[in-house]
């Protein structure tokens, strides 16, 4: 199991708080960017910062993400790129990196290669949006000898049996998509989700982040009242789109995130 | 040696189930009920009678008598798909999915299409059921497939125009994925071809399977032996694969699948995912993928919106491995020369997509000896393609 990524998980339970937990698309508005944000995410209070590979066919993204990818991409983002991103944010900062990706980069980067070169770089876990249980073994397999965590989904649809499939396999946290649909901001969030979540926990015995559709302060408050972990990604990825690649895109950007991040504290 | 695929969906290193955890539960359900379905009697003899007495099956063989004499060499025979209810093959498979889906209890299906007549299908079959319908599209072929548009609102669906990466049937796909995640506990999504996650692969082929059956009792009886060749064209390969099923067994029948080979080789400038493409993982399923080094999906070009796409069927990607199917690809000027000659030798206009089976026909026939029989699947009829091709032309209509 990834050190950095438990050490932020038990670090902010100590301090009686979700891990929060920021998710930006690598190389948007451009790869340059990308080191910055993640360094003022970090100083904005995030425990674990979530970072997306971009992919020409997002399946699973609503438009907010899929423009900052089309974005990223159109930038000269890759695969490569992102791991030179994480392996200078190691440098100066212990602050655990999951990526979050599609497979198809994956595999035409070779996994194998991929889990070398990414645990070399400084990426503590990978989670694949398109990857379920019966498809992971090979990752996972690739991923235990280089020390990264495997992280895997689990949805509102996720029969019990599934659930528990997670288990063999899973690193330090399990996701729990909050939302049957794909990211994107939402008005509200999902009634039933604390009960879902312990459930999760139980079945898993693993952490739970919780995200999908978490925009604001209220909300990231009330889903850390029973989550270990809070993401919130699309409404970020919203002000980065807003703001573009300006002056004050990082100040902005710290000064939201730090508004969520306080926001993780429980009452 | 046991049927394919195996029961993880994989047809060799092929196939498999690659969405979001969300849809996971859906497809096991889906699986399940598809399973039940093909093994009753009922459902069975429902759909053999809908096939029959609204489909119009079974489909005519017909003899290309004109044709074959022009070519020089063997006896070509078209099974003719494009006199199916809606003018392709692909009533078969969306009245078959959308009886699954009425059985399933789900009161709305959504599709992605290409060329429109999967869209058309979905669209009947749907009107047929009283099942709500939502089919989406790429822009690009919007405007070049129009007159299926149109078709498409006046069986009661709703389009929904796609903008996104190539505006084609990859991007419509996407966005079909994003509704079924999102509205997947009333809704079934009625996938066109033999592509996508498991049972998509296989259930497609199942309900396509009917073409195959047909045409080899037609071919024997019409031909007096199994044929030499069988040729169809493969967008995603739903109805190569239809037609082939029947025909694989038989080793000393040659199959070829004809893919797009669009203006060029460069990548973008086609749709020949086994010349140019390399084994990825796209909508679900791991196949030849036309894609960059970096593993991002590369457009692509048709002049047929049925073939412009950058995967293929998993089961295909396995028997050009093996090869038991031989993929070529023909280029888009070879196909309108086809659409043309066809049209005026036998008086059937095919699909833009057909066309390129038959023109890879036009050039080969000749090394055949006079008796040899070839089959060609004539997937489709071409009254959605004329404006296009006038526009094409230079013509104004
Ligand atoms: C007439 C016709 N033939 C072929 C195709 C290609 O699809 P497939 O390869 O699944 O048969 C299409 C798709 O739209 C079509 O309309």
């Amino acid at each position: 199991m990834s050190r950095r990524i438990e050490l932020a998980f038990a670090r902010a339970a100590k301090a009686k708080r979700a891990a929060f937990i920021p998710y930006i698309t690598a190389g948007d508005p451009n790869p340059t960017a990308t080191l910055g944000l993640c360094r003022a995410l970090e100083r904005a209070g995030a425990d674990l910062i979530e970072l997306g590979v971009p992919f020409s066919d997002p399946i699973a993204d609503g438009p907010t993400n899929q423009r900052a990818a089309e974005r990223a991409l159109a930038a000269g983002t890759t695969l490569s790129g992102v791991l030179q991103i994480v392996r200078e944010l190691r440098y100066t900062s212990e602050l655990p990196v999951v990526l979050f990706t599609y497979f198809n980069p994956v595999h035409a980067y070779g996994l194998a290669r991929f889990a070398v070169d990414a645990a070399a770089a400084g990426v503590d876990g990978v989670l694949f949006t398109d990857v379920p249980v019966e498809e992971a073994r090979g990752p996972y397999e690739a991923f235990r000898r280089v020390g990264i965590d495997l992280v895997l989904l689990v949805a509102p649809t996720s029969t019990r049996p599934r659930v528990k499939a997670t288990k063999k396999l899973a690193g330090g946290f399990v996701y729990f998509v909050s939302r049957t649909g794909v990211t994107g901001a939402r008005e509200r969030v999902e009634e039933g989700l604390e009960a879902q979540v312990r459930a999760v926990r139980k079945l898993t015995g693993r952490r739970v982040a919780v995200g999908f559709g978490i925009s604001t302060p209220e909300q990231v408050n009330r889903v850390a009242g029973f989550a270990d972990g809070v993401v919130v990604g699309s409404a970020i990825v919203g002000r980065i789109a807003e703001i573009g690649d300006r002056v004050n895109l990082v100040g902005e950007i710290e000064a939201f995130a730090r508004s969520l991040a306080m926001a993780t504290r429980r009452r | 040696m046991k049927p394919l695929p195996d029961d993880r969906g994989y047809f060799g290193p092929y196939g498999g189930r690659f969405v979001p955890e969300t849809l996971m539960a859906p497809l096991e359900e889906l699986e399940r009920a598809w399973q039940s379905a093909r093994r009753d009697r009922t459902f069975r003899r429902e759909l053999d009678t809908l096939l029959a007495t609204y489909c119009g099956r079974p489909t005519p063989l017909s003899f290309a008598a004109r044709l074959s004499d022009n070519l020089g060499g063997a006896r070509v025979f078209l099974k003719r798909e494009d006199l199916c209810h809606t003018g392709a093959h692909k009533i078969n498979n969306a009245v078959g999915q959308c009886l699954l889906a009425r059985r399933m209890g789900k009161v709305r299906v959504i599709a992605e299409t290409g060329a429109g007549q999967h869209g058309v299908a979905t669209a009947t079959a749907a009107a047929l059921f009283g099942l709500r319908c939502r089919v989406y599209m790429g822009t690009e072929d919007e405007r070049r497939q129009a007159l299926n548009v149109y078709r498409m609102k006046l069986l009661g669906a709703e389009v929904v125009g796609v903008d996104a990466g190539t505006k084609t049937l990859k991007d419509a796909i996407n966005e079909a994925l994003r509704d079924w995640v999102t509205n997947v506990a009333t809704t079934h999504y009625v996938l066109g071809s033999v592509l996508g996650p498991h049972p998509y692969p296989a259930m497609v082929r199942d309900f396509q399977s009917v073409i195959g059956a047909e045409a080899l009792l037609q071919v024997r009886r019409q031909h007096g032996s199994l044929p030499r060749l069988v040729v169809a064209c493969v967008g995603g390969g739903s109805n190569a694969a239809g037609i082939f099923g029947a025909f694989v067994p038989y080793k000393q029948v040659e199959l070829v699948g004809v893919e797009a080979g669009g203006r060029g080789t460069g990548l973008g400038d086609h749709a020949a995912r086994f010349s140019g493409g390399a084994p990825g993982v796209l909508h679900g399923t791991r196949t030849y993928v036309l894609q960059d080094q970096n593993g991002q999906v590369a457009g692509t070009h048709s002049v047929s919106a049925g073939l412009d796409y950058p995967a293929v069927g998993p089961e295909h990607a396995l028997w050009h491995d093996n090869r038991r199917v031989g993929y070529v690809r023909v280029s888009d000027d070879e196909a309108l020369d086809a659409f043309h000659l066809l049209a005026e030798l036998e008086g059937i206009v095919p699909a833009l997509e057909t066309a390129h089976a038959l023109a890879f026909v036009t050039h080969v026939a000749r090394r055949y000896a006079k008796g040899d029989g070839i089959l060609v699947n004539l997937s489709g009829r071409g009254d959605k393609d004329v404006n296009e091709v006038a526009r094409l032309e230079g013509v104004r209509l």
